[in-house]
């Protein structure tokens, strides 16, 4: 997810500014630090199924959980719209089945140069009386390649549409985040939604009746 | 997880009972099954439309095998589900379990070939065990310590004994546990589930050897019990995907069986039934044709001239590119009648691939009077070559008859029980099943 780096991030005082400045001071300098958002702290699966589901049907959108292990319907009771992973993946391996096919034609059924870095030269070979052109024997690396970039699309995009590999997350500071890998289950809501404010947000997640809210900086 | 789910099911409920459907179905199975297997004999014993006594044999060959590969694969599933502990297919696996006890009878439809052995007539659908060829041919001679009549017999014996075994123990066990819900039963089934494997794929492996590759006893291949597995698969996957779509649409095991359940089963479909089958289909053929040592090519020879080529390239297209695209996506596999059309599209190919195990042939004097591949070719080309490419009507009423009787049979079972193991201590895990 992009950080569109909204105006309910910035206060006045860090606008004012230079980037440098920023880098070097921060809340144990006395600056204020910025409202990244609110999280409300649950206690079972079910109580943060049901906070997720107002959440999303209160119309907040930049919402997450944060839970220890998987709950199952979760992703829909967050109103998470299907991933277009699959199709990316299967865009991989046509790519995978392509190359296979383009790769053996030029390195054994071609027999013209170019230059890529260095000189690259299709060089024809007879191999046990089989045509240049065979399709079972090419098989096995249009398969493998099909199989390798369908792999790496699959991790490689998943990363990416996650937004990861990323080192720093404003939930890491708070002390009571270490309990989302142990038995603790929270929803945050982030001040970059449209529909955030302090107040009414604050109110509305008091509705939830978690054991617990919490203020996250960045 | 969530309230939704129910964690038990009434083994009363009218949702997992077959009702009056079980004696419709058998009914009128067991009609289309005496019409079809009727006339397959007419027409086998009046010689109508040139059948030979070798064509008729090899058709119930065809039918034969086809029944079997749907329930060893039936056998197979039920077996993995207690080796694995599985959770999420308690509520499917009692379809598996009935149609894998189609073992305890299944030795009636092999006897016209036992007894065609037995006395001394095997050589009509055996090359091997004409008197001629074990006088004269060398290879054959040298195969004579495992092709031999009365081991042959024996070994038959012992691959239905077992099956029948297996699939005795497991349905019984389950439909025990029905009534008193021990546990002590789900644990002794989990114990024999890996030695009923090891059981499984060592008599499926020489059983295919035995009834298809020695129809053409000079070839052989290592990994065509593998592919007769995936053939299994195939079959039965097929089959429990028809299941399902059926009893849906009779308003049976909606709430038991979810898509998430039928994603389940048709990633078993595509993965061992359609993907994993292409595999092992084409290593067997790649190191064949790659090699290209005579003692090997001809069994391909035999498929891929004159009238068979065609065939074989449907195999390839409908068996694997086509079902593969279909299938490929979560919400094909997640839809019960999408994944049911498939299905029966597949089991309709898959008569076409095991027709094509069984029938194609070519003679060893028509192999070694060959000078070259083109020469081979022009001959199959003018149809002067026999390559045993002799379709008839007793082909479809063979298989008809054969798989009727297996649906009738499996229908009545399933009447007699609940459609799943009530008491399986598995079973909420199942009903409360989520994919993601």
């Amino acid at each position: 997810m992009e950080d569109t780096g909204t105006d309910a991030r910035k206060t006045p005082m860090s606008s004012t500014l230079t980037s440098t400045e920023l880098r070097t001071s921060g809340a144990t300098a006395g600056t204020p630090a910025a409202l990244w958002g609110l999280m409300a702290e649950f206690d079972s699966p079910a109580a943060i199924m049901e906070a997720a589901k107002q959440t999303h049907g209160d119309g907040y959108r930049w919402f997450d959980c944060h839970v220890p292990f998987p709950v199952h319907g979760l992703d829909r009771a967050m109103g998470i719209r299907p991933t277009i992973l699959p199709i990316l993946v299967f865009l991989g391996g046509l790519t995978g089945f392509g190359a296979g096919i383009v790769l053996q034609w030029f390195t054994n059924a071609s027999a013209f140069d170019f230059w890529a870095l260095v000189g690259v030269r299709g060089y024809p070979f007879l191999i046990s009386g089989k045509p240049a052109i065979s399709g079972p024997a090419w098989i096995p690396v249009i398969f493998e390649l099909t199989i390798l970039l369908s792999a790496l699309g699959a991790a490689g995009w998943m990363l990416l549409l996650n937004g990861l590999p990323r080192l720093y997350h404003p939930t890491l500071r708070h002390p009571k985040f270490a309990r989302a890998t142990d038995d603790r289950f929270f929803l945050v809501i982030e001040a970059r939604d449209p529909r955030f404010t302090r107040a009414k947000t604050e109110a509305f997640m008091r509705s939830l009746s978690p054991l617990s809210i919490e203020t996250l900086e960045d | 997880m969530s309230a939704a789910h129910r964690h038990a099911v009434d083994s009363n409920s009218p949702s997992v009972r077959l009702g009056p459907i079980a004696q419709q179905v058998a009914k009128a199975a067991f009609a289309v099954a005496g019409i079809a297997l009727a006339i397959s004999v007419i027409i086998a014993v009046a010689g109508l439309f040139g059948t030979t006594a070798k064509g008729a044999f090899k058709s119930w060959m065809v039918a034969f095998l086809y029944v079997l590969s749907i329930c060893l694969g039936a056998l197979f599933f039920t077996m993995i589900q207690h080796a694995v502990r599985a959770g999420w297919s308690v509520t499917v696996r009692r379809i598996a379990e009935s149609i894998a006890a189609n073992l305890l009878w299944l030795w009636v439809l092999f006897l016209p070939v036992f007894i065609l052995v037995l006395i001394d007539r095997g050589g009509v659908l055996f090359p091997w065990l004409k008197p001629e060829y074990m006088a004269t041919d060398a290879i054959i001679q040298h195969k004579m310590a495992y092709l031999n009549k009365g081991f042959f017999l024996l070994r038959a014996v012992f691959f239905f004994a077992v099956w029948a075994g297996f699939a005795w123990f497991f349905w019984s066990s389950s439909v025990r546990q029905d009534e008193s819900g021990d546990v002590a039963l789900t644990h002794r089934m989990q114990r024999l589930a890996p030695l009923g494997l090891l059981a499984f794929a060592l008599t499926l492996t020489f059983a295919a050897f035995d009834w298809a590759m020695s129809l053409e006893p000079h070839w052989f291949s290592t990994i065509f019990g593998v592919y007769f597995f995936a053939v299994s698969c195939c079959g039965f996957g097929a089959s429990m995907c028809i299941a399902l779509w059926f009893l849906g649409r009779r308003g049976k095991l909606l709430n038991e069986v979810t898509s998430e359940h039928m994603q389940d089963v048709g990633k078993f479909l595509f993965g061992f039934g359609i993907v994993f089958h292409a595999y092992i289909g084409f290593s067997q053929f790649m190191l064949i044709w790659y090699a290209n040592i005579p003692e090997e090519t001809g069994w391909y020879l035999a498929r891929t001239l004159g009238p068979w080529k065609p065939f074989m390239w449907a195999l390839l297209i409908c068996h694997f590119a086509v079902p593969f695209l279909l299938l490929i996506s979560r919400h094909a596999k997640r839809n019960r009648t999408f994944i049911a059309a498939v299905a029966v599209f597949l089991l309709v190919v898959q008569f076409l691939d095991i027709y094509l195990l069984v029938m194609p042939a070519i003679s060893g004097a028509d192999l070694a009077s060959a000078v070259s591949y083109p020469a081979l070719a022009a001959r199959a080309a003018s149809g002067d070559l026999d390559l045993g490419f002799h379709p008839g009507l007793i082909d479809l009423t063979c298989v008809l008859g054969a798989l009727s009787l297996l649906v009738g049979l499996t229908a009545r079972r399933l009447g007699q029980v609940p459609l799943v193991p009530v008491r399986d201590p598995r079973l909420p895990e199942a009903l409360a099943f989520e994919n993601m």
